[in-house]
């Protein structure tokens, strides 16, 4: 550890030319890492305290991320119904009222964090329940916005015929880039995608004649409601309870998905792809479809971003946008529904009204990703695993996992 | 004809580049099975440090070859001490947890690292002053072969010699095959692989930076982000060529070099990247063992 300090110490100098010695950096680096030092030696032995408590009560607390039974979450304030719907229904209100207090530039920053939602969610398919690093989400992001747009431009496609549109072209993308590296290691996946959405960001900046290059495109409506003219500000909140409206449905649907029978075996596979295969679930077509319904979701929350801003260019669909929708899954905690919609609000919200440390936001993501990695994996909120009980047994309490 | 040979020297040389930070993935996945994405920003790191070593120095009079030399040590040292710290923080404490949490934080320590450099320097593109000398005797040849070329491939070329000799022959080496092969029978018969793992961070956080010295007084300038595309190109040519495998990830770089070099000179110039990553995504689709990788058994 103490090596490290002259680095980060001398590293803060000069700029051509003129040597810029900033000794007031220095002190603070050292004075920070120093206090750093103490604080990460502290969180290390927390960390292997708390290890081997988790030890004692559940005999394989070892083997990792969704430990459902860990005493630290024995609370766990979700769960109890009683708690559960008065939460809900003051969400609800707020979400209801929202628009009419607030300004509309605060319900267009909503809308935003409602589009994050959606696209954690979709990526929580991918990652959270499937386990599959998807590091080129945004690729899928781009091809649902710029889908809308050009079908708008061309063929004066309206919203609600773009919006599956979109979906289908981002699951077609998804099966021809996902059939032949699914079948593969996970970690090639993860490159792979990575590299995809680079494709797709470069081929949208060089192909002027198709996307119109760097520019971008300009002027795409904002979707219809049955042809009656909206006002900025009416056609904002419309959008607004849109986005409320497929936030539920998305919602919904990820939590039915995750309760049937192909949500147990992605989470199955996360756990043992052998014992899976083992159990007769065809690897490659479950991923596949992870794979391909994450894309979906980034594909309709393209077309929503498309319509919302009006205007698309590729800047909006660089890997920084992948890495962010990604710490909305990792930082809320990866199957878990909830933690989701709590990580996009927080990493959405946050930014917009601490502008101040703006130019910090990256460094704060990447720092919390690896320290949530190291200290808490599974999240804020931890996905409570579906437990079946043996009944009326003397030791009944032996999860079988789903 | 001369465009031709100039194509392939360009390739030759973009290729060695890209076999010098293989060759750290390579290593790191050989041992850990974790693709390390923080390993383009040490490259970016070492970078950084020779240019900021480089200017003290020539501000302080000095000129010549000691220059290059000095910065480049010094680049080495700081790139290596980056990638055991980086090490330590990011991939120590996840040794048994799940493949995916290490992967995580290493996107996360590379996020981290680019916008530390981003926000301790500047986002704008430094000018890289070229410290390579020209030598005298290559002129005649200077049309289709520059020194820095030459100086590049070459240096390439002794690194690698030296890296699988030192696999080959040395203790260390030998901890290292072992520990690559299973880790716990390693630790049996009294291997100590957290230091070998380190080592192997140290060693590919070296090389990284040589590259990434050789490559930036090359190309001339330098920014916070040209680690992640250099990041996936490497990684490309180590998969290209077989991960895990050294001279495989040699061989990938020069393939990958001939293959942007040929493809920019003769198709479009527009698409550099891409064909790089379409030759990744071939590549995995047919052969995904790579070119001298052997598909080994996934072990239960």
């Amino acid at each position: 550890m103490l090596l490290t300090f002259p680095i980060v110490v001398i590293r803060v100098n000069p700029i051509e030319k003129v040597i810029e010695w900033r000794w007031r950096n220095m002190a603070l680096a050292g004075v920070g890492s120093f206090i750093l030092s103490f604080v990460w030696r502290a969180l290390l032995t927390w960390k292997e305290r708390r290890g081997r408590v988790g030890a004692c009560s559940v005999p394989d607390a070892d083997t990792g991320v969704t430990h459902a039974a860990s005493p630290a979450i024995a609370a766990r304030p979700f769960e109890e119904s009683r708690l559960y719907r008065p939460a809900l229904g003051a969400a609800a209100l707020f979400a209801l009222v929202f628009p009419f207090i607030f300004s509309s530039y605060q319900t267009n920053i909503m809308t935003t964090a409602l589009i994050y939602v959606m696209l954690g969610l979709g990526l929580n398919i991918v990652v959270g329940l499937a386990g599959l690093l998807n590091l080129g989400y945004v690729a899928f992001y781009a091809v649902g916005a710029y889908s809308y747009a050009l079908l708008n431009h061309h063929f004066g496609l309206g919203f609600w015929t773009a919006l599956p549109v979109g979906a289908l072209l981002s699951a077609l993308f998804a099966i021809l880039l996902g059939f032949p590296v699914l079948r593969l290691r996970g970690d090639y996946l993860a490159i792979v995608t990575l590299g995809f959405g680079e494709i797709i960001r470069l081929i949208l900046e060089n192909w002027n004649d198709f996307s119109f290059g760097p520019s971008g495109i300009s002027n795409i409506p904002r979707p219809g409601l049955f042809g009656i003219a909206l006002s900025i500000h009416e056609a904002t909140v419309y959008l607004y309870f849109l986005m409320i409206a497929l936030c539920l449905f998305t919602i919904f649907v990820v939590k039915r998905l995750r309760d049937s029978r192909i949500g147990r075996a992605w989470i199955a596979l996360r756990e043992d792809e052998v014992a899976c295969e083992a159990m007769g679930i065809d690897k490659t077509l479950t991923k596949l479809t992870a794979f391909v319904l994450g894309a979906i979701w980034a594909g309709m929350g393209g077309v929503i971003f498309a319509a919302k801003t009006t205007f698309i260019n590729p800047a909006s669909f660089t890997f920084m946008e992948s890495a962010m929708i990604l710490s909305i899954v990792v930082l809320g905690g990866m199957g878990s529904i909830l933690g989701v919609i709590l990580g996009a609000f927080l990493l959405i919200l946050t930014p917009e009204y601490l502008r101040a440390f703006s130019a910090y936001r990256m460094l704060l993501f990447g720092t919390t990703m690896v320290l949530m990695m190291l200290f808490r994996p599974q999240g804020i909120v931890t996905n409570i695993r579906r437990v079946y009980r043996f009944a009326a047994k003397g030791k009944g309490d032996a999860p079988a996992q789903a | 004809m001369n465009y031709f040979l100039e194509l392939l020297i360009g390739g030759l040389t973009r290729g060695s580049i890209y076999a010098l930070i293989a060759l750290g993935y390579t290593m790191v996945y050989g041992i850990l099975e974790l693709i390390n994405f923080a390993h383009g920003e040490i490259y970016m790191i070492g970078a950084f440090t020779a240019l900021i070593v480089a200017s003290v120095l020539t501000m302080n009079g000095m000129t010549g070859v000691s220059v290059l030399i000095l910065a480049t040590v010094v680049a080495v040292i700081y790139a290596s001490a980056y990638g055991y710290t980086v090490e330590k923080i990011a991939y120590q404490p996840l040794r048994k947890a799940p493949r995916l949490s290490p992967l995580i934080s290493a996107i996360g320590m590379s996020i981290f690292l680019q916008n530390y450099v981003l926000l301790a320097q500047t986002s704008d593109f430094l000018p890289f002053p070229s410290l390579i000398p020209s030598l005298p005797f290559m002129e005649p040849y200077a049309h289709i072969i520059g020194s820095a070329e030459l100086i590049i491939i070459v240096t390439t070329a002794v690194v690698t010699v030296t890296l699988t000799l030192l696999i080959k022959f040395t203790r260390l080496g030998k901890a290292m095959r072992a520990t690559s092969q299973d880790r716990n029978m390693a630790m049996l018969v009294g291997v100590n692989v957290n230091r070998v793992i380190s080592n192997t961070f140290i060693i590919g956080s070296a090389l990284a930076a040589i590259g990434g010295v050789l490559i930036a007084s090359h190309v001339g300038r330098i920014n916070f982000s040209i680690g992640f595309i250099a990041g996936i190109k490497a990684f490309t040519a180590a998969v290209l060529g077989g991960i895990g495998s050294i001279p495989g990830a040699v061989l990938g770089g020069l393939v990958l070099g001939w293959t942007e070099s040929f493809a920019t000179g003769y198709v479009s110039s527009d698409y550099e990247d891409v064909f790089a990553f379409c030759l990744l995504v071939l590549i995995l689709i047919f052969r995904p063992a790579g070119l001298l990788g052997r598909s080994a058994a996934q072990k239960v």
